[in-house]
């Protein structure tokens, strides 16, 4: 079939499929207030705003600030077996490193691989000096709780941590999908690294669809195992944290990414101003008739059980 | 802020900027193409006369300056040449007159006076009081030929205008009846016909007057001078052509004086020769449309971009283009949808391919870039923190483009040695960011934006770099206000990105199943 742009535009305006244009024009630029951004994109403060309003994240292990801490560090890891490194203000899943285990002083990272103390050192030295924020500006470094995923998504998953994310609009959630790490991604829940993305049907909560790269796929790549039909566990709460973290985050428009700790059950890792499109594709839905629903609601329900309840009601996958 | 506030503002720049642009066009005659070339001609008028030994005045009149004085042209420069006399440009009611004066002189003297005119199209105004001619001195005989030829030809005309052509006709074109021979015996050449009809109009009590001009042709030749009779009307002066009694200026004229004096007078000289020489040339538009500007108005010129000096003018001609380059981003980025480094990164590059050349310096920053991301991937190994890296990707790109012009000057190639302007810091950091991109996205993501950072670069470069944009982005600079409105609406746009149709192309199948 030849490519025609203009019909393959029509079909897709059809579905109310939003482009990066639209989403930065009519929806990013419009409702989410610079101000905000540094809640988002400064993970600290993300985790201490969460804590503020009884959002559960990952617990804090250590903060790293300057150069001469990094030395520290490995002091106060001591008794930890796994946690998580992460710049404060990377983006897309950037500079977040993974460690699974010791072996003597050397660190064993989710890939399976060691790590010496002087590789760990240098990760993190990169990190302050911001290779991984946005425009390079100097950054600081979280080392938290590594989550221990549920069993729920083990055989859909290759290492590291299935996540859930959820777009938030005007405190509606509007449409969440859960990203499966695979073999290519590194253990890793970015779409763009080769994880494999689940849509959610917003009212039953069970996965409908899936996409990996850009073609739609019904089996895990490396588990075999169908993604279709999981049931997602703690869906209303699920929904009701992405409702409030976005009350929090003052912005309009915002991707909330959850995890499910088999423990501790959902946990907030990061907010998103500028969530990704690719839910769209995992949903084989569009989001501007979602979106437009609630910019047509005449008043905007003030608690998050409303919204949910609303949500929950009108936003299925079809 | 409503979208339409933004049309209104986009196509109000717009319009100044295609208005102005317009203006130079259309009026001041500013070409759009970099080699065209306008019509000049230079004309020479020769003034031969003996002198006697004493003190001697020459006065010759001289066309108008002001635009408005003449139909159809414009004199851009002139130039007296007069040696040992000294010379006053005066003007008066009739017009503009050189005097050349001198102490002492003798034997055959020669004055110059030349001007440089192109053509000029604008209105010709022409406010000079109406005055009647002196009456003519006739003789009995011809008093009663005149008296009979006005008779006739007043039967056949209905106002000033054809009257007086109906009269050129009569006595100039075919004198065929005795009354009409005998009045124009004796008359002289062009001129005095000329002279005489008008003073015999005044006994009818037309105003009328001989206007002097040359028509301008597109070969070089000694010009005739050509008289004109001017009838006034009451509210305009009507211009007859006395070899064809037709009603207006003929094409090419170039008036050269209206006013009642001989062209030339000498004081010493009773019958002075003036020769005029023309000279046909086809002379760089943009000088012209320069002086004609000057001409019209000084400021037009001190307050543009021609009026800076050469080295600014030439550096202003980039950077002029330089927003296009960005707009050709936008395009490539939103519309399109290409990633690459940086925002204006390629931009940044397709300046730096000004001084290599395409071919060139996409080898060179292949090159480069290339042997810069295996140091850098080793320097990755030494783990330095991240400043000191970039500072030693840096030095090290200095070395290799030191490298590349020595050994390309070994091999006899001359690419190398234009490379010294060729941006460091931007290769350094295209370095940097490109082995972050391998490292965090994979090899193919960051390959594909070095890719995609190359494309726009040679297509910025290609654009940016044409002779005929550059030239007139340089002589309309207003245009960019358009380019300014077009970023302003498409800045805008939240319709699709190519790549999104193709990204999202199987969603879109999927649906229409």
């Amino acid at each position: 079939m030849i490519f025609n742009p203009f019909a393959v535009a029509k079909r897709l305006r059809k579905i109310g499929l939003v482009g990066i244009n639209q989403r930065n024009a009519d929806y990013v630029l419009r409702y989410n207030k610079r101000k905000f951004y540094p809640r988002v994109d400064d993970k600290l403060l993300t985790k201490q705003l969460a804590i503020e309003h009884g959002l559960p994240v990952p617990e804090l292990y250590a903060v790293v600030r300057e150069e001469h801490e990094i030395e520290e560090v490995h002091a106060k890891l001591k008794d930890r077996e796994k946690f998580v490194v992460k710049p404060a203000h990377g983006s897309g899943g950037d500079g977040i490193m993974v460690v699974v285990g010791r072996r003597g002083s050397k660190y064993r990272r989710a890939n399976g691989l060691l790590m010496t103390e002087d590789e760990f050192n240098h990760h993190l030295s990169n990190a302050l000096s911001g290779l991984f924020s946005l425009g390079g500006q100097a950054d600081a470094v979280l080392i938290e709780y590594c989550v221990e995923f549920d069993p729920v998504f083990d055989h859909v998953s290759y290492r590291g941590v299935p996540d859930i994310r959820i777009i938030v609009f005007q405190g509606y959630p509007v449409m969440a999908m859960i990203r499966l790490p695979t073999r290519m991604s590194d253990g890793k829940a970015n779409l763009h690294q080769g994880a494999i993305g689940v849509g959610i049907d917003l009212p039953t909560g069970r996965t409908c669809k899936g996409v990996w790269g850009n073609e739609p796929v019904k089996e895990h790549p490396d588990t075999e195992h169908s993604i279709i039909g999981m049931e997602i566990p703690h869906w209303d709460d699920l929904m009701m944290i992405a409702a409030t973290a976005s009350d929090m985050s003052g912005l309009g428009y915002v991707g909330v990414d959850i995890v499910l700790d088999k423990q501790l059950g959902p946990m907030i890792l990061e907010l998103n101003a500028r969530p990704g499109l690719a839910i769209q594709i995992a949903n084989g839905n569009g989001l501007q008739h979602r979106l437009q629903a609630i910019e047509a609601l005449p008043k905007l329900a003030a608690t998050a059980q409303e919204r949910v309840a609303f949500s929950r009601e009108h936003f299925g996958t079809v | 802020m409503k979208k339409s506030q933004l049309y209104i503002l986009a196509f109000i720049l717009a319009a100044i900027g295609f208005g102005w642009a317009g203006y130079k066009y259309q009026v001041l005659k500013f070409p759009l193409e970099p080699d065209a070339e306008v019509q000049v001609w230079t004309i020479q008028a020769r003034a031969e006369f003996n002198a006697t030994g004493g003190p001697n005045q020459v006065e010759l009149q001289l066309p108008g300056r002001a635009v408005s004085d003449q139909p159809g042209f414009v004199v851009l420069d002139e130039r007296l040449i007069s040696r040992s006399y000294g010379e006053q440009m005066t003007k008066s009611r009739g017009g503009r007159q050189v005097e050349w004066s001198v102490r002492r002189a003798r034997g055959k003297q020669s004055l110059y006076y030349v001007a440089t005119v192109v053509r000029d199209e604008h209105e010709w105004v022409d406010d000079s009081r109406p005055r009647l001619a002196d009456e003519p001195e006739l003789s009995e005989a011809e008093q009663a030929a005149l008296d009979t030829v006005f008779d006739e030809v007043k039967a056949e005309s209905a106002d000033t205008a054809t009257f007086s052509r109906a009269l050129v006709r009569k006595l100039i074109l075919d004198p065929e009846d005795g009354g009409a021979q005998l009045l124009m015996a004796n008359r002289g050449g062009a001129r005095g016909k000329a002279e005489f009809l008008a003073s015999a109009l005044a006994i009818r009590k037309i105003r009328a007057r001989v206007i002097y001009g040359l028509i301008l042709t597109q070969s070089n030749a000694t010009a005739e001078v050509l008289p004109l009779l001017q009838v006034h009307n009451d509210q305009r002066w009507v211009t007859i052509d006395l070899r064809n009694a037709e009603e207006g200026v003929p094409e090419n004229f170039f008036l050269w004086s209206r006013s009642a004096k001989p062209l030339l007078q000498v004081d010493s000289d009773d019958s002075p020769n003036l020769t005029f020489n023309v000279q046909y040339n086809l002379a760089d538009a943009m000088v012209m449309a320069k002086r004609r500007s000057e001409v019209r108005n000084r400021d037009l010129v001190n307050y543009s971009l021609l009026g800076l000096p050469l080295d600014a003018q030439s550096t202003y001609r980039i950077l002029l283009m330089v927003p296009l380059g960005a707009f050709i981003m936008l395009l490539l980025r939103n519309f399109v949808g290409i990633k690459t480094f940086g925002t204006f990164m390629p931009v940044l590059i397709a300046l730096a391919f000004r001084e290599t050349q395409l071919i060139g310096g996409i080898a060179l920053f292949v090159t480069v870039v290339g042997m810069g991301l295996l140091v850098r991937f080793y320097l990755e190994r030494l783990r330095l923190l991240l400043v000191p890296r970039l500072t030693a990707v840096l030095t090290l790109v200095v070395l290799l483009m030191a490298a590349v012009s020595v050994v390309s000057n070994r091999m006899g190639i001359e690419v190398g040695l234009s490379v010294a302007l060729f941006p460091i810091v931007i290769m350094a950091m295209t370095i940097e960011r490109m082995s972050i991109a391998w490292d965090e996205r994979g090899p193919s993501h960051a390959l594909k934006e070095g890719f995609g950072t190359l494309v726009t670069a040679c297509l910025a470069y290609v654009i940016m770099t044409w002779d005929r944009l550059e030239f007139l982005f340089f002589v309309y600079p207003e245009l960019l206000l358009v380019l300014f409105a077009l970023t302003l609406v498409m800045g805008r746009y939240s319709g699709y990105r190519l790549t999104e149709l193709l990204r999202f192309r199987a969603l879109a199948t999927e649906q229409s199943k």
